[in-house]
């Protein structure tokens, strides 16, 4: 019997276990009690105890059949759609149907657990366990059978046949990944087709001369719009007016965009502005832009602390400094937000000096 | 009383038919086709032990039917495409607003289905309960001991399950399109392009060109509806074979060996508390359905990339690793034209895989260190593996630590809390809590453990003062009764660990020593196994009953003058008897 060194414990070389029985649990201090003697129930014992509980499940299972006709009843009666009904605040029909199929499955599942406990027997039994391997000598047939079917395909002994199946089959596996191919374009095949404007992971709709315009309504901002301390959300104004043909964006293109272009516009103090090297012309009257999208993961920023010019992601918490380059001050964020340089163009609405300098939203292996 | 007519079909023997009748009918056409009556034979009978734990694995199963139940009712309304439509339907706030088609028929399902509201905040309470259900049920069999010989596999078998209904969540709860789920595929978009060297990549081909692009939720869809479902059927079913193969393992008491399985059968007494379990499982998620709104889509919006509200999280299991993505440092790492975001990849992509692979590895983990090679089916308490206990339960503790990192934001606002000092609290926390939790826990049980054996030998403690008639007080002990005494002294004695590295053997040979792994096991054996209490030899357990008989002697002389105190220990009656009377 192969049993004696599977079973026990391993001790492995140079070390030696002692005082393991073979058993796992093995009780030497008290002898087996056994089996509790089996109680009788008053349900087993008391006809009376017995009628009740059978009256006691068969009313649950009535309960339950009430419940589902109040569900159907609730279905045709509760309106729902643009004038629901309402009862204590909440949907009448979500309600209703919610708590009676709730009763008329709790009833069903209370009835029959109570069927089992009070009137099903309730003796204790015993089964023997098995060990979980196989016995020894059907080990040895299977062992057999399967060492006479190797033998019979000659898989061992003719290795080219074998390594040639493994090695087709092991390519097989190229077909899986490469079928994939197609789920999407490259990153360098969308930056070159440029199928909307603004593609590619480098670059945003953004552009010399393209108007800062309020995000949903898409007007264009003057600077004496802003008060000391305001937050804009904004938007290129290409999303609103393509570069291209000057309808708006829709879709895939004013999503992707929307996803890269946003940015938040922000005025302070001029004086309270540290800008960074070769930033010093960036902004207009003490008004600044900065990519909307956090460099941490991409999630969009607008919780804005006007007095301490803080910008808080509310994904992640990244904080960034807006009066000093959106430095990070806290929080996971690795970069700070890139900055869009403003101007004023010719009929006074801030406008981008350049695209963005830098790649906006999450870092990605060729950033740089 | 007169037992006689008393139903005893549960007894050991089976019941002889009475002749003919249909559900014999029905079984004999169905075994002359499906020859199913060898099996049944005695699956039909089956036992299966009692003890509310057992029930948790349960809850997951059932949780699991109703998800299939009320998703595929949400399939036949769900449109899962992200092509742009204008909202026309009965919720006023958002009617004429442009939306994807997922959102558009999720506010569909939510005002203009009869019962579509119910069955989606059931669908999202019972993934809620699915995913709980299997971590408590992990819980319970680790720190049972369940999951050791011959149960391994079927920890495995868990675990992938308990993963995959991590993303089933994740995958369920994005389709919706509304605001709250967009930002979480934007920020997993960003985990995606934190991978090193292919990122961008995975990215593209994910979203089919850049993000958000037109394919996630289609695909997310596939992935949701029949990919991970298929898996977890398939996982689900294997488990199920397992179990009833290994049949469940118990408790140690009286009876109950690890040769035998005591219990119920399963037809009846099982398939009717089973199956009326599931009733209840079913029942409760209705009401949690009716009566608590759950990801009300409708507040959140329709998906727009330039707009995020503020406490923004993800469900609750995947709230841990946000957490540890919340509280990791910026680093960034920038050369050679590429960058590499540690402060996203650690988190994200690397801690997950390493926690999932060592929960994966701990049976074998476990294994290893004992060296034990021995069937198990009796369970084991908590206490009597103290380590093992306590490195779950540092395990827990990390994974609270990162949970509660998840809701730093939440915390602050409650608290009035500095959200900064939370974070650098976290970063310290993560890694300290588990280390004080894992030696808190391990003394823990290793009293508990104390406790234990001062039971077996002394007795439990009455709560009655004796007063010596040299005046000195002691409390009075009772022997424990014999089945709690024999539960408790099931358990199995601790190998004790001899070093034989610089012993000789018979012939003054020295003896081999095992190579440095060994070295290290023999190492981790030790510490693992240090300072457990064993169990009283039955020769400490003889000393101790005659120390307890002494101790009676003792107080024999103020026996039957007055109340000896049993009267008070929550054994006896107390009619009939007073205290003493002067």
């Amino acid at each position: 019997m192969s049993e004696s060194h599977d079973k026990g414990f391993d001790s492995g070389p140079g070390h030696e276990l002692v005082n393991v029985p073979d058993e796992a649990v093995v009780n030497d201090l008290y002898p087996d009690p056994g089996l509790a003697e089996h109680q009788w129930r008053p349900t087993d014992v008391d006809p009376r105890a017995e009628k009740r509980a059978e009256r006691q499940v068969a009313t649950l299972f009535g309960l339950s059949a009430i419940c589902t006709i109040l569900l159907l009843v609730s279905y045709f009666v509760f309106d729902i759609g643009d004038d629901p009904d309402v009862v204590g605040g909440l949907g009448a029909s979500n309600l209703f149907l919610g708590l009676s199929l709730a009763g008329a499955l709790l009833f069903i599942g209370i009835g029959v657990i109570q069927w089992a406990r009070k009137l099903m027997a309730d003796h204790e039994i015993v089964e023997d366990r098995h060990p979980s391997a196989s016995s020894a000598e059907d080990r040895e047939a299977t062992l057999a059978a399967l060492s006479t079917g190797l033998e019979e395909s000659g898989i061992g002994r003719r290795p080219l046949v074998r390594n040639s199946l493994l090695g087709a089959v092991g390519l097989l596996g190229l077909p899986a990944i490469v079928l994939l191919r197609d789920l999407g374009p490259t990153p360098n095949q969308v930056k070159n087709a440029q199928p909307y404007p603004g593609a590619g992971l480098e670059n945003t709709i953004w552009e010399k001369g393209m108007r800062v315009v309020r995000d949903v309504v898409g007007t264009p901002i003057r600077p004496a719009d802003l008060q000391l301390g305001d937050l804009v959300n904004a938007e290129p104004e290409g999303i609103f007016k393509s570069p291209e043909d000057g309808k708006p964006l829709e879709g895939l293109a004013l999503q992707v965009n929307k996803s890269k272009g946003a940015v938040v516009v922000v005025r302070m103090e001029p004086d309270e502005i540290t800008p960074g090297d070769g930033r010093e012309n960036w902004s207009v009257d003490g008004i600044v832009c900065y990519s909307k999208i956090c460099t941490h993961v991409g999630c969009p920023i607008s919780l804005y602390e006007r007095t301490t010019h803080h910008l808080l992601c509310p994904c992640h918490q990244s904080t960034f400094d807006l009066a000093d380059s959106a430095r990070v001050v806290f929080g996971p964020a690795a970069r700070p937000l890139p900055q869009l340089p403003l101007m004023v163009d010719d009929e006074g609405y801030l406008v981008a000096q350049s695209g963005f300098t830098e790649p906006v939203g999450p870092s990605f292996w060729e950033r740089g | 009383m007169d037992t006689s007519k008393v139903a005893k079909s549960n007894a050991t023997t089976a019941a002889t038919t009475k002749g003919p009748n249909r559900a014999g009918a029905a079984a004999t056409w169905a075994d002359e086709r499906l020859g199913l009556a060898t099996a049944m034979k005695k699956n039909l009978r089956k036992v299966f032990p009692d003890h509310w734990s057992f029930m948790l694995g349960e809850i997951a199963l059932w949780s699991f039917v109703v998800l299939l139940l009320t998703g595929v009712f949400l399939t036949l309304w769900f449109t899962p495409s992200m092509g742009e439509v204008q909202y026309n339907g009965s919720y006023d706030q958002l009617r004429g607003i442009h939306m994807s088609e997922a959102y558009a028929s999720s506010l569909r399902i939510s005002f203009d289905v009869r019962g579509g509201l119910l069955m989606r905040q059931m669908h999202h309470w019972a993934a809620m309960l699915f995913v709980a259900s299997m971590m408590v049920h992990l819980l319970r069999v680790f720190f049972t001991g369940a999951f050791r010989k011959p149960r391994e596999l079927n920890w495995v078998i868990g675990c992938l399950l308990l993963i995959l209904g991590t993303l089933e969540g994740f995958t369920g709860y994005s389709l919706p399109d509304d605001l709250l789920s967009g930002t979480g595929i934007r920020a997993a978009d960003g985990f995606v392009k934190a991978t090193p060297v292919v990122g961008s990549y995975m990215s593209f081909f994910m979203f089919g060109g850049e993000f958000p692009g037109e394919s996630i939720i289609p695909r997310l869809y596939t992935v949701h509806v029949l990919l991970i479902p298929g898996l977890l059927l398939a996982l689900i079913a294997a488990h199920m074979l397992l179990l009833v193969y290994h049949k469940h393992t118990q408790w140690p008491g009286p009876g109950r060996t690890e040769r035998n399985v005591v219990g119920y059968p399963m037809l009846p007494v099982y398939a009717a508390k089973a199956g009326g379990f599931f009733f209840i499982v079913f029942g409760v998620t209705a009401l949690l359905g009716a009566l608590l709104t759950i990801n009300p889509v409708w507040k959140y919006g329709p998906y727009d990339p330039s707009k995020v509200t503020a406490g923004s999280q993800p469900d609750w299991y995947m709230g841990w690793p946000d957490g540890a993505l919340r509280i990791m440092p910026g680093l960034e790492s920038h050369f050679w034209g590429i960058t590499i975001s540690w402060n996203v990849m650690l988190p994200i992509l690397v801690l997950p895989v390493v926690m999932f692979t060592i929960l994966l590895l701990l049976p074998f983990l476990d294994a290893w260190i004992t060296g034990d090679k021995r069937d198990h089916h009796l369970l084991e308490r908590p206490r009597n593996a103290p380590t093992r206990t306590a490195l779950m339960v540092a395990l827990m503790t990390m994974y609270g630590l990162f949970w509660i990192a998840g809701g730093n934001d939440i915390i602050a606002i409650q608290l009035h809390a500095s959200i900064n000092q939370i974070t650098y609290f976290l970063r310290v926390a993560v890694f300290v809590g588990p280390v004080i939790a894992f030696v808190v826990t391990r003394r823990w049980c290793i009293s508990l453990q104390r406790k234990d054996n001062e039971m077996l030998l002394h007795g439990y403690e009455t709560g009655v003062i004796m007063r010596s008639p040299e005046g000195g007080y002691s409390e009075k002990h009772l022997p424990l009764p014999a089945t709690r005494a024999y539960a408790i002294a099931s358990r199995d004695r601790d190998p004790v660990l001899e070093d034989h590295q610089h012993t000789q053997d018979a012939n003054g040979v020295p003896a081999p020593s095992g190579g440095r792994l060994q070295a290290l096991r023999h190492r981790v054996r030790t510490l693992w196994y240090a300072d457990n209490v064993q169990k009283p030899s039955p020769a400490e357990l003889e000393e101790g009953h005659h120390h307890a008989e002494h101790e009676h002697e003792l107080q024999a002389s103020v026996e039957g003058q007055a109340a000896d105190g049993h009267q008070f220990d929550g054994h006896h009656l107390v009619e009939d008897e007073g205290l003493r009377h002067h």
